[in-house]
């Protein structure tokens, strides 16, 4: 190493005196040249050397195996690999331009805690990701959401890597494993804003604190079968005090290959909670604003398909990805209905309770077309369907209409590179009965710093 | 009715069992071909990618997932090549053997001296590989100790079988040493012959035949080559001029094609790897192939 230094030096130092002489070229096919005989050199005498600790190794009576499986000192390439912790920051942002209000599908208990979209610009969430292998056995990660007057703990969870026979025990803070679309994060969604399905069943995605099993079948065919439970404190479920659990999930998911180019995921779920006192808003027959408060068994069925298409199995030119949902909730319980401000009487005034019996469906499809390396469009349809509501003594107070709120999305984006993306977003929402908002429009960034992890199937 | 048909699946299980050898997955058709060299019939091999697939942007498919989760053995480059997918596979698969740092995940990038270990991934440099570059099965020196590795490993996981799997290996360690004596022979010629190179795919077969690489279609590692790039590419190599264009099977040929007609030189489709050319059909087709062409090249 000392003498290549030497010798450098010594080129470097000849350079002004010989520049009439020598051309770059020549001095660059001399280094080339000295560079690949050195190497030789070097490259000859690890050989040698690594013969001889075989040989040690074997007259020490040592196995060979453990001599050889010892990798190449030097390397740092598998280190850097899993450089530990992986840490990741996504920054997004948002300009929408609509018209004021809220977007509540009409009939639709949904979580209180969503409000309004925001108009204008808007600095979307900022997701700081930490995750790394604990030990052999064990795997965490902590997403933190980082949002002007709060931090949120999106997600803090541990994972199994050592079970074996296809089992992965997770506990924790976790992103829930039904339906399709609810294990990804915002920044992984193809529109500037959620389905109008998760929205409502969810609020974003839902997340658990509790257990999850999952069961890899041993077979050629993907299939995975995974149960959990939760606290059941978060929207369809409501902060529960009390022992055992407040939620239960499972699903299914079947999936495989058809061809080179084709690849499928399907699955089916189930999500039962007991929430009580839940607070939804509604509003009366007269239009104005009432909170509900829901206690009771919410029981919610998802059926998803995930269809991917990519020329030859290379998705990074042209690829195509379609995925639909459909889901069916059953509410039963009751429902406290009452004045959301004590300024504006609603029908509610004064408070009124009585059973409450809901059974409610919808489904979305979307496409997404990248037709060339770094463009991308979309389109996307959401509907929800009131099949059934009985609010009671309340059906006298609260609007049920047989409306079906929809909504049509229309997006295109550009992503320089995979850690950028630029989008345009058109919609028209009919998620609210009688504010039908024909033209949205969304621009949207996205960015990610670091050790951006892999997105799943 | 009933007895019958346990029969037959008890049958159907215990033949499956008799049969079953190392259940073996490769994350490129090279370790595939490499693992069939080493444990010819003992083993059960698949490749998870083929030769027209890009390694560095594979989805994480079910089927994937599938596969690894039935693997005793994943034989892989490592050195970041597989970041984008292989650690879902591991992570998803709930099959201990083949997590990292267990026997049953093999790196053959542990075993060879990388080229261009920067140390550094600034992302405005690209989409750099800052352990080293990891296409190193394009130089069949390394092919010989990730051979002799692989080997050790198969031996350490089916002890039973481990003096098969040695004598394997010193059949293709002697194969592979007389083959890369008469490439080395064959491509003579080649020693400083400057090239243009698509990604940097071709690293080490450069340095195995002393080509010169003069440019990359690439202007940044891991961006695609776009018109302006390629227009200043092409005034470039007016004054350094370039003999031939490489890119593998699985790189589109635009961007090299339409610099080949611009700058009157040839655009040659190497194998890279078993299965990127029909005659590629084995580890020692492909540089049957690599060798044939590059001379053709130069024509
Ligand atoms: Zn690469």
């Amino acid at each position: 190493m000392f003498k290549r230094h030497l010798l450098a030096a010594a080129l470097a130092c000849a350079l002004p005196t010989s520049a009439l002489a020598v051309t770059d070229a020549d001095l660059a096919a001399l280094r080339a040249e000295f560079d690949r005989k050195l190497k030789d050199i070097q490259a000859a005498y690890e050989d040698r050397l690594k013969e001889m600790e075989t040989r040690l190794v074997k007259q020490s009576g040592e196995s060979p195996e453990t001599a050889q499986a010892v990798p190449r000192p030097g390397n740092t390439g598998a280190a850097v690999a899993s450089a530990n912790p992986e840490l990741s920051l996504i920054l997004q942002g948002v300009y929408a331009q609509r018209k004021a209000g809220e977007r509540r599908p009409t009939g639709f208990l949904q979580d209180a805690g969503i409000g309004a979209p925001a108009r204008g610009f808007s600095l979307g969430d900022s997701e700081l990701i930490l995750a790394a292998s604990i030990d052999p056995s064990f795997r965490g990660q902590a997403t933190v959401v980082l949002a002007d007057d709060a931090v949120v703990v999106e997600e803090a969870w541990f994972q199994t890597s050592s079970l074996d026979h296809g089992l992965t025990l997770k506990g924790g803070r976790f992103i829930s494993g039904i339906g399709y679309q609810n294990e990804q994060h915002p920044h992984a969604w193809d529109f500037t804003d959620n389905n109008l399905m998760y929205q409502t069943l969810f609020g974003e995605h839902l997340v658990q604190d509790g257990l999850q099993l999952k069961w890899l079948a041993p077979t050629d065919t993907f299939v995975e079968l995974g149960v959990e439970i939760g606290r059941g404190g978060a929207f369809p479920g409501a902060s529960a005090d009390k022992n055992g659990a407040g939620s239960w999930a499972a699903f299914g998911h079947v999936g495989g290959d058809v061809g080179e180019s084709n690849a499928w995921r399907a699955g089916l779920s189930y999500l039962g909670a007991r929430p009580r006192d839940r607070e939804s808003p509604l509003i009366d027959i007269s239009g104005i604003d009432t909170n509900n408060l829901f206690s009771g068994k919410a029981k919610i069925w998802i059926a998803d398909l995930v269809w991917k298409w990519a020329p030859e199995g290379n998705p990074r030119a042209r690829n195509f990805k379609f995925q639909a949902e459909y889901f069916q909730r059953d509410e039963d319980g009751d429902l406290a209905c009452d004045d959301a401000d004590p300024l504006v009487p609603s029908l509610c005034t004064g408070g009124s309770t009585d059973a409450y019996r809901g059974k409610q469906s919808g489904w979305y499809a979307q496409g997404i077309y990248q037709f060339m390396p770094h463009w991308r469009v979309g389109l996307r349809y959401d509907r929800l369907n009131n099949d059934s509501l009985d609010y009671g003594v309340n059906n006298a107070n609260l609007a049920r209409t047989g409306y079906h709120p929809n909504k049509w999305s229309l997006m295109a984006d550009y992503s320089p590179s995979e850690y950028s993306r630029f989008r345009l977003q058109l919609a028209r929402d009919h998620a609210m009965q009688g504010n039908p908002d024909d033209s949205q429009i969304g621009l949207q960034y996205i960015y990610s710093l670091g050790a951006h992890g892999a997105h799943k199937f | 009715m009933l007895k019958r048909i346990i029969v037959i699946a008890s049958f159907a299980l215990l033949s499956h069992g008799a049969q079953a050898g190392l259940n073996i997955l490769a994350c490129e058709p090279e370790w595939a071909s490499l693992t069939q060299e080493l444990a010819g019939d003992l083993v059960r091999v698949t490749s998870a990618t083929t030769a027209r697939q890009d390694p560095h942007h594979i989805e994480a498919r079910p089927s994937l997932i599938a596969r690894a989760r039935n693997a005793d053995l994943l034989v892989c480059t490592g050195a970041d090549l597989e970041i984008g997918w292989l650690p879902l596979l591991q992570r998803e698969s709930g099959n201990a053997r083949i997590q990292p740092g267990r026997a049953g995940f093999f790196e053959a990038a542990a075993f060879v001296r990388l080229l261009e270990q920067s140390g550094r991934a600034d992302r405005a440099q690209g989409d750099v590989h800052a352990g080293g570059n990891p296409h190193l099965q394009a130089d069949p020196r390394n092919l010989l100790k990730v051979g002799g590795a692989l080997a050790q490993r198969l031996a350490q996981l089916d002890p039973a079988n481990a003096a098969v799997y040695a004598a394997r290996n010193q059949d293709f360690q002697k194969r592979m040493s007389a083959a890369i004596a008469r490439w080395e022979k064959e491509a003579a010629g080649l020693r400083g012959v400057p090239v243009v190179v698509h990604h940097k795919s071709w690293s080490y077969l450069a340095d195995w035949l002393g080509l010169k690489v003069v440019a990359d279609l690439e202007p940044k590692v891991g961006i695609e080559p776009s018109v302006s790039s390629l227009s200043a590419l092409l005034e470039r190599l007016k004054t350094q001029p370039a003999r031939m264009i490489l890119r593998t099977a699985y790189q589109s040929p635009k961007p090299s094609e339409w610099l080949a007609e611009r700058a009157g030189i040839a655009a040659l489709e190497l194998p890279y790897s078993v299965g990127g050319s029909p005659a590629a059909k084995d580890l020692f087709g492909v540089f049957d192939e690599t060798v044939a062409k590059l001379k053709g090249g130069l024509k």
